[in-house]
């Protein structure tokens, strides 16, 4: 309808495009490094300031460098990707100085790839060609995952070797929706960047024949629908951890330049906001997300179309909308990631989300603990609001709006959205009874709606796709993809993007390599301090919503510790436990007090003075604390100790009764003991003890005295020869 | 008018006018949900979870204090999981309280100690390490034990809310959480304005008036020999004193307080309200000589040592406004070691003069350097009524039998005006009785100006005119409306001529030292401050004096000591001047 707006998108695309086409990226070598809060501690920087040196020195104007956000490969950075012009991007790992040396000899001056040190390498040659099949585990595929099979038969009838095509498996592209018709299975082909749909199995040998032996495109079978994440699979797509991944709310993470405009909207950037504006329809936007069964991602899970729908309601016309930046759970950073990786993403989110509930204001909530997040999210608020995308008349279109950046102080209970109200009101920041819900009076009184910052990465992708796409990609309930952090026992750590329903098991052992160190899975956490413990027996359990809830965890914001047999249960709901008292705000009674007592009891439990009666007084406690606290993170608290005691009671009694941890990590509840047909005598635990407890002469076998043993475990770490036994 | 909405609580259906919380729904068909932080005049925080309920559609408790009553809900205020999860919710909260009830000063008053017994919490559970903290008795007024604190919130909420200072705040967090002024600094280098507000919202003794009770047992003690002890009561002592000892709210017991005192030892008793009229004479003058020569107008009423603090601290530009007269307290003790001393033939310094007062701010007044003789302070001792009352109980008198007397003279004869001071607009009414004498020559023919008899948290304003002059006036309880009343006038919007404000909500009959009134009332009810203050009205109407200028004890303080009002010997003896105290960190 409105012609301002469609003509303002048009030419800001026009101009972004012949910015980037006058790079000529295409025919030049790029270097892209990540520049994310965790790759400049990994040393980002000083590999990039390397690699400019080798290019000066080099005087070749054809190398680019290119700075990009955080894939989230968190273990194994920092990462830096090479792509030669008609070749597969290679990605290195664990990139130092002499590494960037080699790189620039051998790869981009010689032509050969490191195998050795490509991220994940599993063949020892680079192959020339790679082909995707896609397979979402929640789909009904032609012919299943056999037509892949089938491929790599055909292929190896044709003598044609791995290493020069490789064949692997991804997940869902989420085409499927998008080009229409009967399910089919599609492929992508690198590195020419091509998608296929295949049926049958005609058309892969149409794909051998053609596309392989002669090298050309099958244009019968190509789809010209492009996957919402092809740039990251593009560039990604040979690392198992990656391509297992359906990435929505990561699509450009780790792919743009996070203070680059011009590169945002090389990938449909403002596309979304363009189409929202230039329709004018608030409603439109609001049932777009509700059909989309977007659920919030910070937490709580609630339907974001039926919020924005109870803010758009309310007669007060005077609104705001928040960008929940808060993320305090230990060891979870995806809204941190999305944060400085793809801070345009969000912005533009936000600005549809102001746009469909009609506000004129909008906050980022980000904590100070951020300052690269912070910094990057300015930036880009100030860029758009240079380029006429945020402040008055936006795109030309008539509807004004404004963002401002508040900083947390730090509290975790900030993230609770009533507690972050007040703190930005500059209140402290508590929670406040609920309902008046925030929607109805928040901010100021005002009819408020708060999100997290990953519900706000998928807004504009739902925008472009429609909502109906974004559904079909999760489950009856819950529609779309969720960011987990995963960390703990696991091999490969980082953050994972998967359809909702998604098992607990294809993100631990397919995506995340499975347990390390061989060890077996005891349990899967999930979902923060105040989520609760999957036992291993309930892996194959879908990752949604109401399957956590119904196992005694939540979703929360998407934490997910890998918990192996080494790990003790009890010991662990004390950490977590231990968290929550911490960060207890101290308004209410039950969450002040109630997890105060709890943790009391769990450390009486974990030194071994431990009664049965506790285990009742856990039990009424965590009950209480659930039922009656003010707000979430009180009623949440109390999760793990419920889920653990729930799932691993014969752990707590075999700490109350026997005093006995199976695991051997209450340090009250062990022992160490020096097996006397092992140990030769070396002295090395003698020298390595602190306390001087271990006695006994060279070459004959020593003893610890139990008394004065503080039972530190050097003598453990330190013995050669195994000689010593943690009992 | 409004709406009604019909809901069931506990299986039984009931209509409510929509807005209506749960709490109050239940209440309407008999049942009272057990609570602690509520507080009906301060806002709605929901935060010890007492009063939680089960709500259909819930799986969690919502706190029906907080919590508005909707169309078809439907509340469970009794299930076997509520009852225990309050039980539990009291036993936490004592789990973190000191076992010191039997010698604690809310000893049978405390809050918490009588939910305790309501809930049935008969053993602990879950006790284990209790919060320490120090306690900050720095204040000349005001005492703060943040271990006895359960973080109900009321004193936050009464200091912000009701008094405009906002001086407190929870600190820290989680089980260390403490309520306190800012930085956790000492009491008394705070914002705080000492009206003791916080003291009589306090459900425990978390905060407290100073003892002064072991100065008066001192002086007491050896009367005769060294000091000749002199007791002078406040206005809005008789009004609530009896309440104490088993009376019904708003029975005057003056006659039945004098014998008392007497009992007790003390070699003269005085009465604060021959020093109201006194403070009324000076401050008539004071007005009519301001109205004569053009200001500054106007007149701001001085006898609230609560509300002083508050001008000097945070309307100190306004102090020019101030009366500069000295409050009714200071007055009267000045008084005693002067005028009383020489005609009793006593040296200043061996008497010793104990004030007792609805107020926890006097004990700051009294500290004050301006307030001394001689460099001793003319107050040696402000007990508030509530410390009088244990006292009482103390001596073993039974108070309820004890026959009237009348207090001692010269100091203890008082008109109707000088009774009324301790309602909030009775300064006023007093004022305008002698400004209109002034004025007009006469008496006015209705004595009672009910225009400016408020209730509590109003501001009230009218305009009387004498002898053709009109005098706007305005009064004001509670720092916050006295607030909203300055920053008028600041604005230039509002033009009057007299003002009077007392700190606490009510005035002094709703003071920071008055008894704690029964658990499940609570202070600034307005049933109880009306009750209190019809006492005090009942007062001046069954007198026949009921103008100050006609106290004969007045006139002949004037004939033979002061001379004139606002002459020299009134100016150096009955008033003071203020400075301002602008807390660190403000403006």
């Amino acid at each position: 309808m409105s012609l301002p707006v469609r003509d303002f998108y048009r030419s800001m695309a026009d101009r972004v495009g012949k910015n980037l086409a006058d790079q000529d990226l295409g025919n030049k070598i790029l270097v892209q490094v990540g520049s994310a809060t965790c790759e400049h501690a990994a040393g980002s920087q000083a590999v990039a300031e390397e690699f400019v040196r080798h290019i000066r020195a080099s005087g070749r104007k054809d190398i680019i460098i290119h700075r990009t956000g955080c894939t989230g490969r968190c273990s194994r950075e920092p990462i830096l990707g090479v792509q030669l012009p008609g070749q597969i991007p290679v990605k290195y790992e664990r990139v130092n100085r002499d590494l960037v040396h080699r790189i620039f000899i051998e790869h981009i001056q010689g032509g050969t790839p490191i195998m050795k040190h490509v991220l994940d390498h599993s063949t020892e040659v680079m192959p020339e060609r790679e082909f995707l099949f896609c397979e979402g585990s929640r789909c009904q595929r032609p012919g299943g995952e056999s037509l892949r099979d089938r491929f790599n038969a055909m292929l190896a009838a044709r003598g044609i070797e791995p290493h020069q095509v490789h064949v692997a498996a991804a997940s869902c592209f989420g085409v499927c929706s998008l080009a229409g018709g009967a399910p089919a299975t599609y492929v992508l082909a690198r590195p020419e960047k091509v998608l296929y749909r295949i049926t049958r199995e005609e058309d892969l040998a149409d794909l051998l024949a053609i596309h392989v032996a002669e090298g050309r495109v099958v244009e019968r079978l190509r789809v010209l629908e492009e996957p919402i994440a092809l740039e990251f699979l593009e560039r990604y797509g040979d690392v198992a951890f990656f391509n297992r991944q359906s990435r929505i709310a990561l699509r450009n993470a780790g792919v743009v330049d996070p203070d680059s405009l011009d590169e945002y909207v090389g990938f449909d950037g403002f596309k979304a906001l363009a189409a929202v504006l230039e329709r004018g329809e608030p409603e439109w936007v609001v049932n777009e997300m509700t059909k989309a069964r977007l659920r919030g991602r910070g937490g709580g899970g609630f339907l974001t179309g039926t919020k924005w729908g109870f803010a758009r309601k309310q007669a007060d016309t005077t609104r705001f909308i928040i960008c929940n930046g808060d993320e305090g759970d230990p060891g979870a950073f995806m809204d941190r990631s999305m944060l400085e990786s793809d801070p345009f993403n969000i912005v533009e989110g936000m600005i549809i989300g102001g746009f469909a509930i009609g506000a004129q204001k909008g906050f980022f909530y980000i904590r100070a603990e951020y300052p690269l997040a912070i910094r990057r999210i300015q930036h880009a608020i100030d860029t758009c609001r240079a380029n006429g995308l945020l402040g008055t008349d936006i795109m030309g279109s008539g509807f004004d709006f404004d963002l401002e950046i508040r900083l947390g102080a730090g509290a975790f209970v900030c993230g609770e959205e009533t507690a972050l109200i007040r703190s930005i009101e500059g209140e402290r920041g508590q929670p406040k009874v609920r309902p008046p819900y925030p929607t109805d009076r928040g901010l100021w009184g005002h009819p408020t709606v708060i999100n997290n910052v990953e519900t706000f990465a998928n807004v504009s992708a739902i925008v472009r796709f429609s909502g109906d796409w974004y559904a079909r990609i999760g489950t009856e309930k819950s529609g779309g993809t969720k960011v987990f952090a995963l960390a703990g026992k696991v091999r490969h750590t980082g953050l994972v993007e998967v359809p909702l329903g998604t098992s607990l098991s294809r993100i631990v052992n397919d995506i995340g390599g499975g347990v390390s160190g061989g060890k077996q899975l005891k349990a899967i956490q999930t979902g923060g301090p105040a989520g609760g413990f999957i036992p291993a027996s309930m892996q194959d359990m879908e990752v949604d919503f109401e399957p956590l809830q119904k196992a005694g965890s939540i979703m929360g914001s998407g934490g997910m510790i890998v918990l192996s047999e080494d790990d003790c249960m009890v010991d662990i709901a004390k950490f977590y436990m231990a968290f929550s008292q911490e960060e207890s705000c101290g308004k209410c009674t039950p969450c002040r007090e109630g997890t105060t007592r709890i943790l009391e009891i769990l450390e009486r439990i974990t030194q071994g003075k431990g009664v049965l009666e506790d285990l009742d007084k856990l039990h009424r406690l965590s009950r209480l604390c659930q039922r009656t606290s003010l707000c979430g993170l009180g009623r949440a608290a109390p999760n793990p100790v419920l889920s653990s005691i729930k799932h691993f009671r014969a752990e707590y009694l075999a700490h109350i009764q026997d005093k006995h941890c199976p695991a051997k990590k209450c340090v009250a509840l062990i022992r160490y003991e020096i097996n006397a047909e092992k140990c030769i005598g070396c002295t090395i635990c003698d020298r390595n003890c602190p306390v001087e407890c271990i006695t006994g002469a060279r070459k004959e076998a020593h003893v610890i005295d139990q008394a004065a043993c503080i039972k530190c475990g050097n003598c453990f770490d330190v013995c050669k020869f195994a000689a010593i036994d943690r009992v | 008018m409004s709406q009604m909405i019909s809901l069931k609580i506990d299986g039984e259906s009931i209509l409510v006018p929509a807005g209506t919380t749960v709490m109050d729904a239940a209440e309407k068909i008999g049942i009272h949900i057990p609570r602690l932080c509520y507080h009906p005049d301060l806002s709605l925080e929901g935060n010890c979870r007492v009063c939680v309920v089960a709500v259909e559609g819930f799986d969690h408790g919502l706190a029906s204090c907080a919590t508005t009553a909707w169309e078809g809900m439907e509340v469970q205020t009794n299930s076997p999981m509520i009852r225990q999860a309050r039980r539990d919710i009291v036993e936490l909260l004592l789990d973190n309280h000191p076992k010191d009830c039997q010698t604690c000063d809310r000893d049978g008053n405390c809050e918490l100690q009588n939910l305790s017994y309501r809930m049935g919490v008969r053993e602990r559970l879950f006790e284990g390490k209790r919060k320490q903290f120090p306690i900050d008795d720095a204040s000349a007024s005001v005492v703060r034990n943040a271990e006895k604190c359960i973080l109900c919130g009321r004193c936050i909420r009464v200091c912000g809310e009701v008094q405009g200072v906002f001086n407190l705040s929870q600190h820290g967090r989680g089980f260390t959480t403490v309520v306190g002024p800012a930085n956790l600094g000492p009491m008394d280098e705070s914002a705080c304005i000492q009206c003791g507000q916080c003291v009589s919202v306090c459900p425990t003794a978390a905060f407290l008036e100073q003892d002064h009770t072991e100065r008066v047992w001192k002086a007491l003690g050896y009367r005769r020999t060294e000091k000749h002890v002199v007791v002078t009561t406040a206005p809005a002592i008789r009004a609530a004193l009896g309440e104490a000892f088993g009376l019904p709210v708003g029975t005057p017991v003056t006659g039945k307080m004098v014998t008392a005192l007497r009992r007790m030892g003390f070699d003269a008793i005085f009465d604060v309200n021959f020093s109201a009229d006194l403070t009324i004479m000076e401050e008539a003058h004071e007005l009519l000589k301001r109205l004569e020569g053009g200001g500054p107008l106007p007149l701001l009423t001085s006898c609230s040592p609560g509300w002083v603090s508050f001008l000097e601290k945070f309307y100190p530009e306004m102090i020019p406004h101030m009366s500069s007269c000295k409050s009714p307290m200071q007055m009267q003790s000045t008084l005693i070691k002067t005028y009383y001393a020489q005609q009793k033939g006593l040296d200043p310094k061996d008497v010793y003069v104990v004030s007792v007062m609805p107020c926890v701010a006097k004990k700051f007044e009294a500290a004050r350097p301006e307030h001394q003789l001689d460099g001793v302070p003319t107050t040696d001792a402000v007990i508030t009524t509530r410390e009088l009352a244990q006292m009482i109980k103390s001596y073993g008198i039974d108070f309820q039998k004890l026959p009237d007397s009348d207090f001692d003279h010269p100091l203890g004869t008082s008109s109707g005006a000088g009774d009324i001071f301790g309602a909030t607009g009775g300064v006023m009414e007093a004022a305008l009785r002698t400004a209109a004498f002034k004025l007009t020559g006469k008496n006015l023919g209705n004595l009672e100006l009910t225009e400016v008899r408020g209730v509590t948290g109003e501001i009230r304003e009218t305009s009387v005119t004498l002898a053709g002059t009109t005098i706007n006036v305005a009064v004001a309880n509670g720092l916050q409306n006295a607030k909203v009343l300055l920053d008028a006038v600041k604005r230039g919007e509002k033009d009057y001529h007299l003002i009077e404000i007392m700190a606490c909500p009510g005035g002094c009959i709703c003071g920071g030292g008055q008894p704690y009134p029964p658990i499940g009332t609570y202070t600034m009810n307005r049933d109880l401050a009306k009750a209190r203050a019809n006492a005090l009205y009942s007062i001046d109407s069954g007198k026949t004096l009921r103008c100050s200028h006609d106290n004969p004890d007045i006139q002949k303080l004037y004939a033979d000591f002061l001379g004139e009002p606002l002459g020299p010997k009134a100016h150096e003896l009955l008033h003071t001047h203020y400075t301002a105290r602008t807390p660190r960190g403000i403006r």
